[in-house]
């Protein structure tokens, strides 16, 4: 707040109201819906409700079917944070470090950020496609029959490959921004002290990356789980069947498909407990990263 | 980052025998980058040859180099011929409905949370840090993980298939908020004081002082929104069951489904893919003509 702010009482109420009603109805009255609904048990006829304690969640933790979408999604979470950080990061570098063709090369990296990730996913199952997919066929020749839908690994290696490509440009936009914020006298110093380009990334570049790459891991992280929904409801064509999903997608077919409200209810819960404890990690991390920079 | 190549440059002049060594790793630099364009360009521009090839010619051989003759004929489908299993939606109405999404949530999202954080920042308000925690938490839980009961609270409301229904929850979401709290802060205090002296309520301070100071910021985070807007797919999946308010990229969700069909006709795949790229292409040119703009808003806004 500032010091010399404004006394009236009935104009901040009135510029408040618009967003707390909002958030109110369709934030705060969803989120505690899921909590209550995570400890009954739904009717799959509609016809009321029994409190079941924490039996929802118990049943998940003893389900074998969510333990394995939870493996799955970890697996998933890594793969693409790994890859789309790896390969961004090589790529901020060199965009870093050139000086023809600069700006074009950083158009054309980062523009695939605007596409929707259910198009990246639907272009996807163009290249993945059973026939003639390109990619499909690439795989083939290497002596590896790629089934997309069908076998759970070719479905797997899709999903990752079109979610880190989606990924990348996020990853190269923050990349190079912090490269470029790193001061030009630290730079200079590092080359006299250091002759080898190697060297001189990972003893002075990478460190001082270190707060943006801490930061990008936990958007991604986010981005595995949440936003990558579309991806995976394109690839698997809305059937899930027998291919992997994630944590996010399994709380949407269980709640729409399966009609089962308290399960997936308790799945939220947990989503939520998770997002919340990578958020609190990532504004600790904010707070360190406004010091180094 | 110049400078740097520069004295690269200075102390190879110096070693004769160095030269073709640093020549050598710009050819690899550039190389590299172009590795990494080409696996970004070369999928969408391998998708709009294909365009041009007959719905028969993209069923026996899939994506294809090259070009035929069929693009526009392709594209016009898209755009004017009525598709769905209702036969009601023409890409023209989803590219409508597509920006009506992207700008209402851009402008609303903007509007309301400019007007929080004013309130927050600026107004000796005994609630307001209050305020803002309860804003603030909104920032811990993507609509993703809260989506059931999101539907039921829309369905409840009956604003299921509506406009508002589809743009308003979207807003519940502090992001915004958060942003222009943080600019406000940075703006000097003195500011206000002048303003206050010169006999300025908080009315015209805001409009006439603070809404232009904040120019850039709000051209930034309005593409960031837009396009966030402009993609989602969820929510409007959930909430729009009519087809007469799909947006283009609920609409890929039908293409998918009307493409993995098996029956005897051919698949109007000519089609699919052009509307697959129409739906990309208002977010990607205003991320490309924006894009000062936009690397500013997504650098400075996601913390």
């Amino acid at each position: 707040m500032k010091r010399a702010g404004f006394t009236t009482v009935w104009l901040p109420v009135a510029l408040l109201l618009p967003q707390l009603m909002i958030i109110a109805i369709f934030f705060y009255w969803p989120a505690a819906w899921a909590v209550q609904s995570s400890f009954y048990l739904q009717d799959p006829f509609g016809f009321g409700s029994t409190f079941v304690g924490v039996e929802n969640y118990t049943d998940l933790m003893t389900n074998s079917e969510y333990g394995k979408v939870a493996r799955f999604t970890l697996i998933y979470t890594v793969l693409v944070t790994f890859f789309s950080l790896a390969l961004a990061l090589l790529l901020a570098v060199k965009a870093d470090k050139v000086i023809r063709g600069a700006k074009s090369y950083r158009t054309l990296l980062m523009w695939v950020y605007a596409i929707a990730p259910p198009v990246a996913g639907f272009l996807g199952l163009m290249f993945f496609d059973q026939r003639n997919g390109p990619l499909t066929e690439m795989f083939q020749f290497f002596g590896w029959e790629f089934r997309l839908g069908a076998d759970f690994n070719s479905t797997a290696t899709a999903m990752v490959i079109v979610a880190v490509w989606k990924q990348i440009p996020v990853n190269f936009i923050f990349f190079l921004s912090g490269l470029q914020s790193i001061p030009k006298a630290v730079r200079e110093a590092a080359l006299i002290d250091n002759r080898s380009a190697t060297g001189r990334f990972w003893d002075v570049t990478f460190p001082l990356l270190a707060p943006t790459a801490f930061f990008l891991l936990i958007i991604n992280i986010t981005y595995a789980l949440f936003d990558t929904f579309g991806i995976v409801d394109t690839l698997v064509r809305s059937e899930p069947g027998n291919n992997p999903v994630t944590l996010v997608y399994k709380v949407f077919v269980d709640g729409f498909r399966g009609n089962d409200l308290g399960g997936s209810s308790a799945q939220s819960v947990i989503l939520m407990i998770l997002v919340l404890v990578l958020t609190v990690f990532q504004f600790r991390l904010i707070e360190r990263r406004i010091h180094y920079t | 980052m110049a400078d740097l190549t520069q004295s690269d440059g200075v102390l190879s002049a110096t070693t004769s025998r160095q030269r073709p060594r640093i020549k050598l790793r710009h050819i690899a630099d550039h190389a590299i980058l172009m590795a990494g364009a080409l696996l970004m360009v070369f999928p969408v521009v391998l998708v709009l040859m294909t365009t041009s090839f007959s719905d028969a010619d993209i069923a026996k051989h899939g994506l294809q180099l090259g070009f035929e003759g069929n693009m526009l004929e392709n594209f016009e489908a898209a755009m004017f011929e009525a598709s769905g299993f209702t036969k009601t939606i023409t890409g023209t109405r989803m590219l409508m409905n597509s920006m009506i999404l992207g700008l209402g949530f851009a402008i609303g999202k903007i509007v309301i949370s400019m007007m929080a954080a004013y309130a927050i920042v600026y107004f000796r308000l005994r609630f307001a840090t209050f305020a803002f925690w309860i804003i603030f938490t909104t920032l811990l839980l993507p609509l993703e993980v809260r989506i059931l009961p999101s539907y039921e609270a829309i369905q409840s409301l009956g604003l299921a298939n509506t406009y508002t229904g589809l743009i308003v929850p979207l807003i519940a979401s502090a992001t915004g908020t958060f942003f222009f709290r943080q600019f406000f802060r940075s703006i000097p205090e003195e500011l206000v004081e002048a303003a206050r002296i010169d006999g300025a309520g908080p009315v015209k301070f805001f409009i006439d002082i603070l809404v232009p100071l904040s120019r850039t910021m709000i051209a930034a985070i309005f593409i960031i929104m837009f396009v966030y807007g402009w993609n989602q797919y969820l929510w409007p999946t959930l909430i729009t069951t009519d087809e007469g308010l799909f947006t283009l990229v609920r609409g890929i969700k039908q293409i998918v489904q009307v493409l993995s069909q098996t029956g005897a006709m051919i698949p109007e795949y000519g089609k699919a893919l052009a509307l697959s790229l129409i739906a990309m292409i208002p977010p990607v040119l205003i991320v490309i003509f924006f894009q000062s703009w936009f690397v500013k808003g997504l650098t400075e806004s996601d913390k």
